[in-house]
């Protein structure tokens, strides 16, 4: 048959190495050669299929991070971040791009349900304890994705330029520039507008073009790599730290 | 051959992050030269007495030019909250922060909502030519509204 004689080709087999054999040692060969698959553990202990206890929060934040890359990604191929384009992109993408308001309505939900979701697993981790040794290293990785995943919702917020965006960056860079020290209206001020740390972000001394683009870049290729390193170092630091958490 | 290789290595890494950050201040600035004209001190003088807000340069430059008495100054379009740009409603004479609520009255002086201080005011001189110039660069604060530039005797 042609589908056999595919399954046995050379081909088929440099990919797909171990078949479909149902034997214990050949399901743990299939999922450690997938590189996948491997990031779920080949065995399970049975609490962890109790959804009451985990929530599987932490599972729909990324899930909800690969919606955002996919629209995201998508959202790049119509969208200039210009202040003459942005908001006509914006409104492009809404009004005349094929299924473009469901795009860009996807990925925006999806942005506010991701604060949510990390939000409720960060409860659950911690009404469960589930935050103490072993696992207080992987808590603290949680915070810092915590952070950036506060980060990647206030850089696209700039994106549509609009007035809403434009004045909530407005007043956010504006708390920023009154840090201490480093901020030109903060205390002790040692800077200029010219070279605190507003400057820094805005790459300018007013919210304009540079800050547009110094926030795009950031949203769409900054952010998300140290999201993934850290989200890697999270699930290697779950298996590491002995497991999932358990009812005691 | 350890020492070298260590000690090349940190000094890439050394020279990299503050020539990162450098990188980031960039040297040329594409943004509106700081000072501009407003006109002759003849174009004030006339007019009713009181005072007067000048709306004609809000949406260019964020300024409102302000005349009470014979005194003009420039009122910096800034909420001194956190920096959105209030609105001038003339018939209840007063400035309104769309933001978070502020009120200021007409010479600036904040009376409701979370604005710490009056609104701030800019260099106003006249220039070489016998014009009267502003400067959005230097900013006075209240504490500084009777010093020599930061309003014009008219």
């Amino acid at each position: 048959m042609f589908w056999e004689r595919i399954k046995h080709s050379r081909v088929w087999k440099s990919i797909f190495r171990h078949g479909y054999e149902d034997t214990k040692r050949n399901r743990v060969l299939q999922i450690r050669s997938n590189v996948f698959l491997h990031i779920h553990p080949v065995k399970i202990p049975a609490h962890a299929y109790r959804i009451r206890f985990t929530w599987c929060m932490g599972g729909m934040t990324f899930f909800l991070f690969l919606v955002e890359v996919i629209t995201g990604a998508f959202l790049m191929f119509y969208y200039t971040p210009l202040p003459e384009q942005g908001y006509k992109d914006m409104l492009y993408l809404r009004y005349d791009v094929p299924f473009g308001v469901i795009l860009r309505n996807v990925h925006r939900w999806a942005a506010h349900l991701m604060v949510f979701t990390v939000i409720l697993h960060m409860l659950r981790v911690f009404l469960t304890g589930s935050y103490k040794p072993p696992r207080e290293f992987n808590w603290v990785v949680g915070v810092v994705l915590l952070v950036v995943t506060l980060l990647l919702s206030f850089t696209g917020y700039l994106l549509p330029w609009d007035q809403l965006s434009y004045w909530a960056i407005m007043v956010a860079t504006n708390m920023i520039g009154a840090m201490p020290f480093i901020g030109h209206e903060g205390p002790f001020s040692l800077l200029d507008k010219y070279h605190d740390i507003r400057f820094l972000i805005l790459g300018g001394s007013e919210v304009g073009s540079n800050a547009l683009l110094r926030f795009y870049v950031m949203h769409i290729i900054v952010l998300p790599i140290i999201g993934m390193i850290f989200m890697a170092v999270h699930f290697w630091r779950i298996r590491k730290d002995g497991k999932i958490s358990r009812p005691l | 051959m350890k020492v070298l290789g260590w000690g090349s290595f940190f000094t890439v890494i050394g020279i990299s992050i503050p020539a990162t950050v450098r990188f980031l201040f960039p040297r040329v600035l594409f943004e509106k030269p700081s000072t501009f004209i407003i006109g002759n001190p003849d174009d004030f003088k006339m007019g009713i007495s009181g005072l007067k807000v000048y709306e004609d340069w809000k949406t260019e430059q964020g300024v409102w030019i302000v005349r009470e008495g014979s005194r003009l100054y420039a009122l910096n379009a800034r909420c001194t909250h956190l920096g959105c740009m209030p609105n001038y409603f003339a018939d209840e004479r007063i400035f309104k922060c769309p933001c978070h609520g502020s009120q200021f009255h007409s010479n600036g002086v904040n009376f409701a909502g979370p604005a710490p201080r009056p609104l701030d005011r800019l260099k106003i001189y006249i220039n070489d030519e016998g014009m009267i110039t502003v400067d959005r660069g230097k900013i006075y604060t209240y504490k500084d509204f009777d010093k020599k530039e930061a309003y014009l005797k008219i």
